[in-house]
Order: C-alpha cells, then structure tokens, then sequence
C-alpha cells in the first residue's frame, strides 16, 4: 500500500500559460484521497485546462507551459526527472464526449493494458474492469463485437473501464456525462460513488446538482479582470452550496450569475 | 420600424420576377449539363479512338507459298510438322539459335507456327484499315484490296491477341508483343511504390505527429506541395544526375557483383518515380493523418500510450485508407510516365525480359511513343492494342488498391 497521506495530489501555486497568456492563475487546492473533488465555474474559466494539467495532457498543446508545482506524495509532477508517459498512467482520464478506440469492446480495455506491460490474466482483467464499470452485464456476449455499436452511455462507461484497467490512482473526469441524458448521466454518478472506495477522482462539470448530489470538496473557478481563471474557493462541497466564503460562488451556485 | 414589407413585390409582381428566377436557374442547369455532356464525348472520343485502331481489316501477301514447304494445308500443321518444317528450312546456325533460346521440343504448336509465319513464309502486311473502316466500308475495301493486291489475303483483326501480350518485342509488327513492357511497367511501379510509400508515409508521420509548428516546417510544407507540381522531365534530369551517373555502381549492380550493366537500369528509373511521386504520397499521408480526430490521440495518451505508440496502434490504422488513396494516384502516375523515363534511359527496343533490380528495361508508354512515331500504318495499330493494354492495367491495379482500401474501411 502507498504511503497513507491523506491527500491524493495537491498544487502550488500552479499556474497555466498559452503563450505570453496566463489561461489559469496560481492554483492551490489539495485533493484528499478517495473522495470526488469537483471543478465548478462558468465556461472558458480554465476548469478543463485545469484538470488536464493534472495528467500533463496540456503538453501536447503547443505553446502551453505550466509553472508552479503539482505534487503527488511530495513528487512533483512537473518536474525534469518525471516522465508524463508515467503520470498518465498513475492518473487515468475520461473525457467529455465518449472516445472508444475503433475495435472491440474487448481490446478497448485491453489495449492499455498490454502496452503498459500487464503480464495478469487479460481475460480476468477485463472482467473486472467492466465489473467495476457496471458494464459487464450488458456487455459480456458481445466483447468481440466494435465497442462503436454501443450507445453513448455504454461507451462513456467503456472508457471508464479502459481507465480503471491500468489501475491509476487518480481518475479525472472532464465533464463526462455532459453528452449524455438524464438516465445515462444518473448511471455514471451512481458509478463515480462506487469507484470513490478505491479511487480519488477529480471531476469538471457544467452541472451545478451533479456537483452538489456527488461530490464530497468542490473548487470554485471564475476567471479574473486579465480573463485568467482562478480558483477563488475551495472547501467541503456541503459548504459552497450552503454556505459559501465568497460572494460571487453564492451566486453562481444559486444560479444569480453566469 | 418603417412597414419593409411593402418594398416586396406581391400579385402579378412576384410571379413575374420568380419566372426570371427560375429561368435564370435553368440556363445555369444547362450550362452544367452541358459541361458533363463535354467531358463524356471527351472520354468516349479517346477510347473510341484508341478501339478504333486496335482493330480492324489487314490486307498481307505471303513472301513465299506455304505450299512451298509442305503439302498439308496450313491450318492441319501439328506440332511435329512444324518441327520438321522449320528444322528443314532454317539455316542450321539460326534454328540453334531458337532451339538455345526455348528447346524447340518444348514449344507449343501455336508457338511453332507463328515462327513458320515469320521465318519461312514471311507475312508482309500491305494495307491496314481503321474499325470504322473496316465496318462500314467492307466492300470498297475489298473491291480495293482484289484490284491493288491481288495476292493478298484479308482479314479483319484484333491486334490485341494474346500472344499480343506473350510475346516480346519484335521488328515485325505483326509478331511484336508488350511482354517485355508490360513487365518493366510492373517492375518501376513495385519499386517506385515500395520507395515512395514508406518513406512518404514516414515524413508525412514525422511532418504531423512530431515537427513542432514553426516556420521551419512551414516552409518544408510549402515546398513539398510545390514539388507535387514540377513537370516530370524536371524529375527525368534529376534521376539521370542523381541515380544513373552519380550512384551508378549501386543502381548498376556493380556494388553487388553484377558486372554486364550501366546506370540506365529498371532501378533507376523505378526511383526516379519514387521521389516524382514522393510528394503526392505525402501530401495524402498528411491529410488521411489530420482526418484522424484527435480524441483518439487523447484517449490514447489518457491510457498511458507513447507518442509512437498512439501512432502506430491508432493514427496509423486509421488513416490507411487514406494512404492507399495517395498509393492509387500514384500507381497511375507511375504507369503513364513517360518524360522521366526517356531521360533516365530506357530502352526502346529490347526483347529480354527485365529479371532483376539492374536490368536494362522498357515501359509500356516508352513503347507506344516507339511504336507511333514509326510509318508503317501496322505499328499504329498495335500502339493501340498496347494502350489498351495499358488502360487494362491502369484499372487493374486501381481496382485492387480500391479494393484494400474498402477492406481497411470495413474493419474500423
């Protein structure tokens, strides 16, 4: 087992530039192991460039540099010695619109897997995974069949099992039930409150009752007058929707603003 | 707000004004249809044109009876007839010759027979007439042909036959054939697409997936879209500077021990093509590769993939169909080069097929350019059996890449 501290990863003053232009400006939260942090604010406020700064996806953004620290049992990420090819694989991603690879259900989840050198039993790891994924069910007659035959939903929990299969720590979510309906978007919160018992996961959502109904800390992001986003509170979600710090979360999350 | 809606015309206004609509709609419609109805007549003329003289009346006189030779009627001749004819009536030097080249036990009766026609009887071809000649005119050509050439026999025929497309070149043109170009077409295609498609494959990865974006690679961009324009001959001088004198020893053999060669080999040529189509295979490369959408590439990295192995598990695969539309427009290219490969060198008559990288060779357009500029009206003929030789493997081989492409398609 990993050192037990509490926090999953925290940052330093972390700070996103395009360029000359500062996109998200010195952000500090500390995200506590097992337990959904989510990322609220309104659209273009850096939540997405945020949370894809935590598995260094922003690397492959020309022009983008971070600077600050992103720490991840006192290791940061950022730093010369640190491999973003490792950091992915220890932080597992889902994004917003559902992205199965063009093959079977049964390679989409075990194509990472074999990559990254498994040498376990696939059968039973794909198994698992779709398991975990609440997938497996509706999928188990049909592993070899193109994973593009399922529904939206379907393939939205497909890609969480894909990344639950490399067996990350931390699962980051970037808005992944905006693309789907009320019922498919229910299935993946009931999902998040089952995978939160082994995984820390770090969502960015559009939707103020989904931050509300399953998130334990919420951050608030709004951006600033130089239109760099920041997050302006941090706390335990209970909190910013009852009693927030700052007066402008209180009318965002009370629908009086943006 | 001012009423705009009385500045639009209504009643007999409206209607009068949408007749002019519609009748300016349907000049348009015309001018487009007109346009196709070009570009059909275009096409039909040409292959019209190349039928047209591919087959059609001949009007040959026999050099010498066949009855001179032998008393059977010609077409009762076996195999073992012609033998003994031919053995009977060649020089002993020339039928050593033949028997050297193929054991004449081993040949095939037809095979005897064609070299009865040509060695002993000796075919002279007096006349030739186009199909539409030949179809409409059949009497005036026969009246014509018993008044001129009373000794001449007529015959409507398909110079594509084949043995057309058995046989190697020959001074003759009733007994010429396309084997030796059609295989020395077959060889520049192979090695121009196995030059051309990994390494434009490889550049157009390298352009796409790793070059930073800066004006640098702006520049290269501009450049290889460029050179998809520059006439080929350009490509022709560069080939006879760079790969018939400058690497002669490689592209000769003689750096691998095969000594009865110069430059001007299959090779050669084959890579001359392969850098004539470079740009075109990357250009496609580059596109079927942007067309491939980037939450692959994502998803792909989010599960912990290197950059090549993004590329290769899942950029690549998908943009395969792509590819082999680039390898199709070059396959086309190739085949129905002919500037390069007058300048690259190669042979306008030759008679052994190429068997290896460092052979001397010819190409199927080499040939018909050889075969059109000669007088004898029979030589036009067989240049349009040759083309159609041509289109036939123009579409073959398109086909077959069409084929792979829907394949990969279907798999995704």
């Amino acid at each position: 087992m990993l050192m037990e501290n509490t926090y999953a990863i925290e940052t330093k003053d972390l700070s996103i530039h395009y360029g000359g232009f500062t996109a998200v400006n010195e952000v500090n939260i500390k995200v506590e192991r097992r337990k959904i942090t989510a990322v609220i604010g309104p659209s273009g406020c850096g939540k997405s460039t945020l949370l894809r700064a935590f598995n260094r996806m922003n690397d492959f953004v020309p022009g983008c540099h971070v600077s600050g620290e992103l720490l991840m049992q006192g290791q940061n990420l950022y730093s010369r010695n640190v491999d973003p090819v490792e950091v992915r694989r220890r932080i597992g991603m889902v994004f917003q619109k559902p992205n199965p690879f063009p093959k079977s259900i049964y390679e989409n989840i075990a194509w990472g897997a074999r990559i990254n050198g498994f040498k376990g039993n696939m059968n039973e790891l794909v198994e698992q995974s779709l398991q975990s994924a609440a997938l497996w069910d509706e999928v188990k007659d049909k592993l070899q069949e193109s994973a593009y035959a399922l529904s939206g939903g379907q393939q939205q929990r497909l890609c969480i099992a894909r990344t639950i299969a490399i067996q990350p720590e931390i699962i980051l979510m970037d808005e992944p039930a905006s693309a789907l309906d009320p019922i498919s978007t229910l299935r993946i919160e009931e999902l998040m409150q089952e995978l939160k018992k082994n995984y820390t996961i770090l969502i960015v959502t559009h939707n103020m009752q989904q931050a509300a109904r399953a998130s334990d800390f919420t951050a608030m992001m709004m951006i600033d007058e130089n239109r760099s986003g920041g997050v302006i509170e941090f706390d335990e979600t209970k909190k910013i929707f009852t009693r927030p710090m700052d007066k402008r979360t209180e009318d965002y999350v009370t629908g009086r603003f943006g | 707000m001012k009423r705009q809606n009385d500045h639009f015309p209504t009643g007999d206004a409206f209607y009068s004004s949408l007749r002019k609509r519609y009748l300016t709609a349907s000049i348009w419609q015309t001018a487009f249809f007109s346009a196709l109805l070009i570009a059909i007549i275009g096409l039909t003329a040409l292959l019209y044109n190349v039928a047209d003289g591919a087959f059609g009346y001949v009007a040959y006189e026999y050099k010498k009876d066949p009855a001179t030779f032998t008393s059977i009627p010609v077409n009762e001749l076996t195999r073992d007839d012609l033998q003994a004819i031919l053995k009977e009536n060649l020089s002993s030097g020339a039928y050593k010759k033949l028997d050297n080249e193929q054991p004449m036990a081993e040949r095939s009766q037809s095979d005897l027979y064609t070299l009865f026609l040509e060695r002993l009887v000796q075919i002279d071809t007096q006349a030739t007439w186009s199909m539409t000649d030949s179809i409409f005119h059949g009497g005036e050509i026969r009246a014509e042909v018993a008044k001129k050439y009373p000794n001449a026999t007529l015959e409507f025929r398909s110079w594509l036959t084949p043995q057309f497309l058995t046989t190697p070149m020959s001074s003759k043109a009733e007994f010429a054939g396309v084997r030796t170009a059609v295989l020395g077409s077959l060889w520049l295609v192979g090695i121009a697409i196995m030059f051309a498609l990994p390494v434009g494959v490889g550049a157009a990865v390298y352009l796409q997936e790793y070059a930073p974006k800066n004006w640098l690679t702006s520049i290269i961009q501009t450049n290889i879209n460029n050179l998809a324009g520059v006439p080929s001959i350009v490509y022709g001088m560069l080939g006879l500077a760079v790969f018939v004198r400058t690497l002669e020893a490689l592209t000769s053999g003689a750096a691998f021990g095969v000594t009865d060669s110069n430059g001007r080999t299959v090779l050669s040529a084959g890579l001359t093509m392969g850098i004539l189509v470079l740009p075109l295979m990357i250009i496609n490369a580059q596109e079927a590769i942007k067309a491939v959408p980037d939450s692959l590439r994502q998803a792909a990295y989010g599960v912990g993939a290197t950059r090549l192995q993004t590329v290769w598990y899942h950029v690549l695969p998908n943009a395969l169909p792509g590819i082999l539309t680039g390898s199709i427009l070059a396959i086309s290219r190739t085949l129905g080069e002919t500037a390069p490969l007058i300048v690259v060198g190669a042979s306008t008559f030759i008679t052994v097929d190429p068997e290896s990288p460092f052979s001397k060779f010819t190409a199927l357009p080499i040939q018909i350019y050889n075969w059109t500029t000669r007088p004898q009206p029979e030589f036009h003929s067989i240049a349009a059996g040759a083309i159609i030789v041509l289109l036939a493997m123009l579409l073959t081989l398109n086909a077959t890449a069409i084929l792979l492409r829907n394949r990969f398609q279907r798999r995704l």
